[in-house]
């Protein structure tokens, strides 16, 4: 790193910081982070206000809510130290991030690494400035931890594929415009050998959604159903309805799955966002050995983990982390478990209400509980770490 | 902006120092040492000293090799590997750090290996510097030395003593010759078998020269070698983690009980995992912590503090998942696992224990308990 690489950086970091501050909506700064304040974009989107739109659009125009994404595809082809500056002024001048969504998460990243030049220039513009909201369909009733068990199936019909089954756990499906999903396309193969990675219209004749609710009592999860569904092989000139090669969507899925758990297992953590457990505990007077302590210990490991999620930023950019990003996800999410189950502890019982003097921290206590489970469970990275990055005998 | 991920020079150093050190210093080192009674091998330490090693923190002027505290640190981590003894710690990062930052004299007699150093700053069974009690009496132009310090690393062998002592002006570090009349050095027999000793200091006449720093400024004075010692002890404790998980994760490659490899079944190889991760995650602060010190070495406290405390509780759960994952063997005096076990003791305590510095982690995040 040189000295002009430095100066360079720092006058993108005062760039990027007058840039926001002229841009983002005074009503979209300064807020404590609540999971209904998220922009999800979509076409059925409605606005929770006209500043969260013109905040979306502003950062859309300058490819800001897919940072690191080419500039051709909607992104701003941001390195990896201008996108950690940005990430960090966001969170310095407390400003909400313009968009979030499984297209920007996970198709995103997985077409960017799959797709065709085609399938790139058509969906990938369509997701940075929020106009199609995707969700992910992977699980089944019977294929959770065993993923590469699915059983939805597409028949071969010559331009077209018939798609039959059911998904479940299928978040936001029922908000969604597409769907990514594991569709099996040769069913004598063997089982990792014969699923396809498929985009599917939501508004395709034969699909249906029926929501689920969760512990939490909210219910952004659903069964999807795919009844007799016709998935086109092609929505244009190079723009097959299948990402990667046909039957060989275990590896696209694979690969998406590595981006989930790094984000999954960032989230929600440490020193950026959310409330300390010492500010629960002021705010309520309480003083409690106990839980200082454990929230001492708890401030230790957080503070290492996000050393530990910027050194695997670096690492992946130096040639990947592979299956070790498991790791990030096992640890990440029970850190934030163990979070909430101290915020929990310390607001005692001010912090039982649904909606209360701490805001909605009981729903969000029982929705972290899923962050060990979605994704690949906790004892599912385990095994990955164990058999994949250890090595450890199979007998 | 600097990034998390080894340097070409760091990876350099760390394959040098690992070669030598499975060389020259194999855990069997510890053994023949205990066995014949001696705190570490002046032999190894000589060959360290030519390598560099002594003088990884002093300055090109002095004989130093001048590399750095994550150099520093990549050197240390390798120690820990292996557990090799040597007074590598006390002198040339405690030591070298502080006097060259206090301008004091001696740097170029640490890297030529002509002195080491010991810091006796512990007085009661909990490291707590500010608390010094014992007394730097003024007499004539100078000082008047007595107390005990407690649990001194390379205590009986080191040549050089910093002590830190009360003042009338406060807490005050003298630069002294361990020989110095009034000193009396008894070793003290610790779990982990190396050199540490309990100092007694009756009446020892030391001079303005000896102070280090300002007098009544001894915290001060200290505190960038402290912080230098506590990160590299943290990265021992982070290598000594690694080799014992490497022990362990072999085993369980190897052992076959009901027909079949232990690492075979899931109960072991979720521990396995779970440890591993916790080694990564302590990785991370090892490597920070040497970021952070080269880059603003005053600003170090809480990449520091945390270092030491992930390091500690890592090392603490790789020793006891050491032992009980080889079953009796774990138990025996024959096989290793048990020295990596005493010297992760020993260390937790050394230059502050987990409790202190999760405790700094949490004044300096403004979480203040
Ligand atoms: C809030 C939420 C949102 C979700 N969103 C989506 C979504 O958008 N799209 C989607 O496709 N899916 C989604 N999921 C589904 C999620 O990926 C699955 O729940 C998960 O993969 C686990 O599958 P399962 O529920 O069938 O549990 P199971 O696989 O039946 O597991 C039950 C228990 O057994 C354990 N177990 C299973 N196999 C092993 C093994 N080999 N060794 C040890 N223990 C084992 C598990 O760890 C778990 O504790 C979501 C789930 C939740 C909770
Ligand atoms: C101090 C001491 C005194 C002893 N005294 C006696 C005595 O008087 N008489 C006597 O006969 N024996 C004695 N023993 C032996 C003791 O009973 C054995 O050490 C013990 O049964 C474990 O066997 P092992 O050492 O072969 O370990 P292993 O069986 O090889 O176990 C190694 C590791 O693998 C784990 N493991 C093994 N199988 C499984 C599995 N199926 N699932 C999950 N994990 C598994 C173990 O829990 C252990 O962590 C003594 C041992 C000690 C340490």
């Amino acid at each position: 790193m040189t000295a002009t690489d430095d100066a360079r950086l720092d006058a993108f970091r005062d760039e990027i910081a007058g840039w926001i501050d002229a841009n983002a909506p005074s009503s979209l700064r300064d807020r404590p982070f609540s999971e209904d304040d998220i922009c999800w974009g979509g076409k059925r989107w409605t606005f929770k206000s006209e500043d969260q739109k013109t905040w979306l659009d502003a950062c859309a125009a300058r490819g800001l809510t897919a940072p690191t994404w080419p500039v051709e595809y909607g992104g701003a082809g941001f390195s990896r130290a201008q996108d950690k500056i940005f990430r960090e002024t966001l969170d310095r001048l407390r400003v909400k991030k313009p968009l979030d969504s499984f297209g920007l998460w996970m198709l995103g990243p997985a077409l960017l690494a799959f797709g065709t030049e085609e399938q790139k220039r058509h969906f990938l513009p369509q997701i940075t400035r929020g106009e199609i909201r995707w969700c992910q369909g992977y699980s089944e009733p019977g294929a959770g931890s065993d993923l590469a068990s699915v059983q939805t199936h597409a028949e071969d019909k010559g331009d077209h594929w018939l798609v039959n089954g059911q998904k479940i756990w299928t978040s936001y499906a029922d908000q969604a415009d597409w769907i990514f999903a594991l569709i099996r396309t040769d069913r004598e193969a063997p089982k990792h050998r014969g699923i396809s990675f498929m985009l599917i219209d939501m508004e395709s004749e034969g699909v249906t959604t029926r929501p689920i609710r969760l512990i939490s009592g909210k219910s952004p999860f659903c069964e999807t159903f795919f009844d007799n569904v016709r998935v086109p092989k092609s929505y244009g000139e190079g723009i097959s309805s299948i990402v990667g090669e046909e039957n060989r969507g275990w590896d696209v899925a694979k690969h998406l799955l590595t981006h989930e758990r790094e984000m999954i297992g960032g989230g929600g953590s440490g020193l950026t966002g959310g409330r300390s457990v010492a500010s629960v505990l002021a705010d309520d007077g309480v003083d409690d050995p106990v839980i200082r302590a454990r929230a001492m210990k708890l401030g230790v490991d957080e503070l290492a983990m996000n050393l530990t999620l910027e050194r695997y930023k670096d690492m992946a950019k130096q040639g990947g982390v592979g299956n070790a990003s498991a790791m990030l996800k096992y640890y990440g999410t029970e850190l934030n478990k163990a979070r909430f189950e101290l915020l929990m502890a310390a607001g005692g019982s001010d912090a039982l209400a649904w909606d209360g003097v701490h805001g909605t921290l009981a729903p969000e206590w029982l929705r972290t509980k899923a962050n060990s489970i979605e994704g690949g469970t906790s004892e599912v990275m385990l095994d990955i770490l164990a058999k994949r990055v250890l090595e450890l005998p199979s007998e | 902006m600097t990034t998390l991920t080894p340097t070409e020079d760091e990876t350099m150093l760390r394959d040098a120092a690992r070669g030598f050190l499975d060389d020259a210093a194999p855990v069997s080192n510890l053994r023949a040492n205990r066995d014949a009674g001696r705190p570490y091998d002046p032999a190894l330490w000589d060959e360290m000293v030519k390598m560099g090693w002594a003088g990884v923190l002093i300055g090109e002027d002095d004989g130093g090799s001048d590399m750095g505290f994550a150099a520093a640190n990549t050197l240390a981590e390798e120690m820990g590997r292996t557990l090799a003894a040597s007074p590598f710690l006390s002198t040339a990062v405690i030591a070298a750090t502080t006097l060259r930052r206090a301008g004091a004299p001696g740097l170029a007699e640490i890297a030529s290996g002509a002195a080491t150093y010991a810091l006796a700053i512990d007085e009661g069974p909990k490291f707590a510097p500010a608390a010094t009690r014992m007394a730097a009496r003024a007499d004539g132009n100078g000082f008047s030395l007595s107390g005990t310090k407690t649990f001194v690393g390379e205590g009986t062998s080191a040549t050089r003593l910093l002590v830190l002592a009360q003042s009338e002006a406060g807490p005050t570090l003298f630069s002294i010759d361990a020989e110095r009349a009034g000193i009396s050095r008894e070793k003290l027999d610790l779990v982990d078998s190396r050199d540490h000793a309990r100092i007694t200091f009756d009446d020892v006449v030391a001079t303005g020269e000896d102070v280090v720093g300002e007098v009544g400024q001894g915290l001060a004075a200290l505190a960038p070698g402290l912080r230098a010692g506590q990160a590299a002890l943290a990265a021992e404790l982070t290598g000594l983690s690694a080799g014992a998980f490497a022990m362990t994760a072999g085993y369980l490659k190897e052992r076959k009980q009901f027909g079949r490899h232990i690492g075979s079944f899931q109960a072991l190889q979720h521990r396995a995992a779970h440890l591993w991760s916790e080694i990564e995650v302590t990785a991370s602060t090892i490597v920070n912590a040497g970021r952070v010190l080269d880059a603003t070495p005053d600003e170090a406290d809480l990449a520091v503090s945390l270092a030491k405390a992930r390091a500690t509780e890592t090392a603490n759960l790789a020793v006891r998942e050491g032992v009980q994952m080889h079953g009796g063997i774990g138990m025996t005096d024959d096989f290793d696992m048990g020295f990596y076990m005493k010297r992760a003791r020993v260390a937790a305590e050394w230059l502050g224990d987990y409790g202190y510095h999760a405790a700094v982690v949490a004044r300096a995040r403004g979480d203040a308990a």
